[in-house]
């Protein structure tokens, strides 16, 4: 069986899309080969930043052939007087057999004539030179050009393609290119055109020779060559940032590695500013001392073999010298305006169009800061009021600076250090002082959802209300994330809100808070334009309701089920519900949880298809005279351990509520094996419905065992 | 085609005519030239070694681009003596976008050990019109290549010139200096908002007034006469003004989108009219390297409509 090489040479693909793209074009010919009955043993990826790839090793050469049956006139039609009739000669003719060939089957409608094809089974070359193209064609790109004809849309240009089976060119052609044997070498260090001799491992060798190496092989280079020159430098290291390797594995061809210096008087600059200069401008590497303090070096990776003349390092340290001369000037100009004067600037700062400028987004901010924080501290924990409203005041003073207008990605960092390098306030101590600096550093945690949460109680409050704020006044807008438009990230932000009361155990109810954000905008310009609050609450319960539930299952590992359970019973309280889901799981492996779950589900069904026709339950159970002995010991079982269960659960003892729970199940088991819901006397039934009722409730108010999913489990 | 600079203060090369309009319509066109361009928020009073309001690019713009142009680009740097066998060098994504314009492209910042030195872009929209043919735009910032030529840290060091003489050398400080400083102070400083506010409103009352008379449907014999390249100039210089505006902290965050969108505006038009501009100069001048249909339903255009109004 042969193998398959394609091969799309193109213009530097930027390297963010380089990954997704290929692993793309690797899915749909797999895809396409399936469809095709053409099932390869192994397809592997080759990608570069000016080629995409693809090694299909032990492709069959042909589809198989494909015998069908194919049904023609009846008997009686095809054959006169025992001769073929002209209607036999037909089909014979079309079916492309000779006519003795023909067979005779029976049907429910009578006997018919029939014909067994043979459809020959299409090489793979055809099939790939046909649909290849329309694959190819299709791979998503976040930004594409044309640049031959109009319709015709892909990253960057395509300048050349190869495809191969073994030896042998198929003729693919895309773009208006047509495929042919001649790949490209790296643009520097080969002579250009480099012969493919066949599909496979030919192909990687060939491209090592003209020094282009695969992905995994890139990696593994530059870490070698990171840690090779790193070790010339006694107790240093390189600082892993694994986005930053994928980057520059995606932006060369064959790697290697200079270190390179700078002047130590740039370490008076925070580290973080000379980090992002380096890691986001430059693409270098930062180098640190066994203390994790930062060295003045750096490590460039350059898509050539090296730099023997020291040509290329000096270069580079002529740029990195330049950056940091900038950030220095942004540093100490910024120091000639404190952040108290900046306040006033942020006049002219608009925070959204219809939301005004990000003054009134910090006063509104302080106010609902102040509030989370009356909430927290009734729970007795202390946020220092003047801690939390400086910081507050003070949080956004940063985007008026030069730093901040020039590396963006440090907002938040830069008022954080520029807050602990000024005085703010000749009466603060420098403990608050410190402490104000760490809160408006933090206020952006956290960025992502493995980012950690603000370090300070303070830093909590203000990250959560400067999000709260964003969110409760684009939802008033109307402006909720739909599908994969999330213009705004807000749920990342609110993402960021349930990890961070998660992780800090705030006693923050979501509905009410988000009230109280939007409560911050009374008298605004922009309430004008703001839906009414009943619509308010819904699309700000439902939204964060789903970012409670990606919290629960994908970030604390909880089940579907358990989850789904849970929130059912209540979704308002993240800490709370994180408390409910750990106690459900204790107890989900219990075989008396599942019995329970699958009674809650039958009562469930019982209620609701009597509710369908229309019959209600009695207000109150209450015991009859014909009140069956089951009946009669479920009701006195749920009087006793009722408000037990409710006072525990009060108390937030989840996991002792769910273990009285769990006795329930003899009694509700020997109730559905002896009693009968839905009989004909009204009032019999009527009060086991109210029964029923309320032992439902008392089962749901932890977790809607219904929701459990019984089957495979216990 | 060599070009000489556009003698009206842009913003870059790319707002010269000669990129502007020329990848505008179906014409192939390839040239270069320098184009000052005047940034007034970039200038740092000739304090920074690396930032300047008045920068030089040389612009190329090559329609449709060669199947080669990467290659081309790289040999016109060893063309300047870089051995790029010695230099480490990278095509990373930048798109380039121009909202005042309403012009955008994709391509690469090219970085030469670390440094930006060209901004290579696929042009794609230009005055809010799809381009066909594209054209790709080489913009070689001259300052930050002369500065890595001449290996020194500080923009301002560059040596401009030297006396063959006395091999005295005159510096790009010297030449420049002067002006970085003045055209700081006056951009952040003195420049009257009312006024500069007043001419903005002259210039664009005159630009739209012009617009508003040209005349897209029939066959004018007068349409070649009709004054599109003054329309832009008197768009460029609001664009100039808006920059001067915004240098000098006048335009607050919230009017900054409504004043790009009356510059956008402006730019728009103009594109449009030159495109029809150039359909009809190209019917009535152009006859040998069309294909044949294109030509007769031009003929043919201009044979239904005779005269001019």
């Amino acid at each position: 069986m042969p193998d398959f090489l394609l091969e799309i040479g193109c213009e530097e693909i930027p390297a963010r899309m380089i990954c997704a793209a290929s692993r793309e074009l690797r899915e749909r010919t797999a895809a396409l080969l399936n469809r095709e009955r053409l099932s390869a043993a192994e397809i592997a990826s080759f990608d570069t930043p000016r080629r995409l790839g693809l090694m299909v090793a032990g492709i069959p050469s042909a589809q198989p052939d494909i015998t069908e049956q194919v049904n023609g006139p009846s008997i009686s039609v095809a054959y006169k007087d025992g001769q073929p009739t002209p209607a036999a000669h037909a089909f014979a003719k079309k079916a492309g057999v000779d006519l003795a060939q023909l067979e005779k089957i029976t049907t429910a409608k009578g006997e018919y004539l029939a014909a067994k094809i043979t459809r020959r089974g299409r090489s793979v070359a055809e099939i790939l030179t046909e649909n290849l193209p329309k694959e190819i064609a299709t791979i998503y790109w976040p930004k594409n050009m044309y640049w031959r004809k109009a319709n015709e849309r892909f990253v960057r240009p395509v300048r050349w393609l190869v495809a191969m089976l073994d030896g042998e060119t198929i003729p693919l052609e895309f773009d208006g290119i047509s495929a042919g044997k001649i790949s490209r070498g790296h643009r520097m260090l080969s002579h250009g055109d480099v012969i493919i001799p066949r599909a496979g491992s030919a192909y990687v060798d060939a491209l090592r020779a003209a020094k282009v190496l695969g992905r995994a092989e890139r990696e593994q280079q530059i870490r070698k060559a990171l840690d090779a020159a790193t070790r010339t430098i006694a107790g240093a290291r390189w600082q892993e940032d694994q986005s930053l390797l994928d980057t520059v594995v995606n932006l060369t061809e064959f790697p290697s590695v200079i270190l390179g210096g700078f002047d130590p008087q740039f370490l008076a600059l925070p580290e973080e500013v000379l980090v992002t200069v380096m890691r986001d401008h430059q693409k270098y590497f930062a180098v640190e001392d066994a203390n994790g303090k930062l060295l003045p070096h750096f490590l460039a990776v350059l898509n050539t073999d090296g730099d023997p003349e020291g040509l290329i390092r000096h270069g580079d340290e002529r740029v990195l010298r330049a950056r940091f001369n900038d950030a220095r000037f942004f540093w100490e100009t910024d120091q000639k305006k404190s952040l108290l004067e900046r306040l006033e600037l942020l006049r002219h700062v608009t925070f959204q169009k219809d939301l005004g400028s990000y003054y009134e987004k910090t006063q509104r901010v302080q106010r609902l800061c102040s509030w989370l924080s009356e909430i927290i501290k009734q729970s007795g924990r202390e946020v220092r009021p003047g801690v939390i409203h400086k910081a507050a005041c003070l949080a956004k003073t940063d985007l008026t600076t030069e730093l901040v207008k020039e590396f963006t990605e440090l907002q938040g960092i830069v008022g954080g250090l520029y807050a602990r390098a000024q005085e703010l306030d000749s009466s603060l101590p420098e403990a608050t002082r410190f402490a104000i600096a760490d809160a408006i550093y933090d206020q952006y945690k956290p960025e992502s959802t493995e980012d950690e949460v603000p370090r300070s109680i303070e830093g909590a409050v203000l990250s959560i209300g400067d999000k709260a704020d964003t969110i409760a006044g684009m939802f008033a807008l109307g402006l909720v994330p739909s599908g994969s438009k999330d213009p705004f990230a807000l749920r990342r932000q609110a993402n960021a809100i349930v990890k961070v009361i998660a992780e800090k155990k705030l006693p923050l109810p979501l509905c009410a808070m988000m009230r109280d954000a939007r409560a911050g905008y009374q008298g605004q310009e922009a309430e004008k334009k703001f839906i009414d609050d009943a619509r308010f609450d819904e699309s700000v319960r439902a939204f964060f309701r789903e970012r409670l539930e990606f919290y629960l299952k994908d970030l604390r590992g909880y089940a579907y089920d358990v989850v789904k359970a849970v929130l059912a019973a209540d979704a308002g309280d993240v800490v709370d519900s994180v408390a409910r889901s750990e106690a459900v799981k204790q107890v989900l492996h219990m075989p008396e949880f599942l019995a329970i779950g699958a009674a809650c589900k039958r009562m469930r069904n019982i209620l609701r298809q009597a509710e369908e026709k229309g019959i209600s339950p009695a207000a109150k159970f209450e015991y009859l005279a014909g009140s069956a002995d089951e009946e009669k010991d479920l009701a006195a079982y749920i009087e006793v351990n009722g408000p037990k269960v409710e006072a525990l659960r009060r108390k937030k003892e989840y996991g002792d509520a769910l273990m009285i729970l769990s006795t329930a199940r003899e009694h509700v088991d020997a109730f559905f094996d002896e009693v009968m819901v839905m009989v004909e006397d009204e009032k019999a039934r009527a009060n086991r419905l109210a029964l029923l009722q309320t032992l439902l409730k008392e089962f749901s108010t932890i977790a809607d065992f219904s929701e459990i999913v019984t089957e495979g489990k216990g | 085609m060599l070009q000489q600079p556009y003698d009206v203060e842009v913003g870059a090369g790319t707002m010269a005519p000669e990129t502007f309009l020329r990848v505008l319509g179906p014409k192939p066109y390839k040239v270069a030239y320098v184009q000052p361009s005047r940034r007034p928020a970039d200038g740092r009073y000739g304090e920074n070694p690396n930032r300047l309001f008045k920068h030089m690019q040389l612009q190329v713009i090559l329609k449709p681009p060669p199947e080669n142009v990467q290659e081309l680009y790289l040999e016109s740097l060893a063309a300047i003596g870089i051995d790029l066998r010695q230099h480490d060098i990278k095509f990373e994504e930048d798109n380039w976008e121009a909202p005042t314009l309403s012009a955008w492209g994709v391509g690469w910042q090219v970085m030469l050990d670390g440094l930006e030195i060209t901004q290579f872009t696929y042009f794609q929209q230009c005055g809010g019109v799809d381009l066909f043919p594209i054209s790709a735009e080489l913009t070689y910032g001259l300052e930050r290549i002369a500065a890595f030529l001449q290996d020194v840290d500080s923009i301002y060091d560059i040596i401009w010139a030297r006396d063959p003489q006395t091999g005295h050398a005159t510096t790009y400080g010297d030449v420049r200096l002067a002006d970085e400083l003045q055209f700081s102070a006056y951009n952040f400083e003195a420049a009257d908002v009312e006024k500069t506010w007043k001419h903005f409103e002259l210039y664009e009352a005159e630009c739209r007034a012009l617009l508003m008379h040209y005349k897209f449907e029939g066959a004018d014999p007068e349409k070649h006469r009709f004054p599109v390249l003054a329309a832009y100039d008197l768009c460029l210089k609001c664009s100039h003004l808006f920059n001067i505006l915004d240098a000098r902290g006048a335009i607050s965050v919230t009017e900054r989108v409504g004043v790009i969108a009356r510059v956008r505006a402006l730019a728009v038009g103009i594109a449009k009219a030159w495109v029809d501009q150039q359909k009809s100069d190209f019917a009535s001048k152009e006859k040998s390297d069309e294909p044949e249909p294109v030509l007769e339903k031009r003929i043919q255009k201009g044979k239904l409509s005779p005269v001019g109004f």
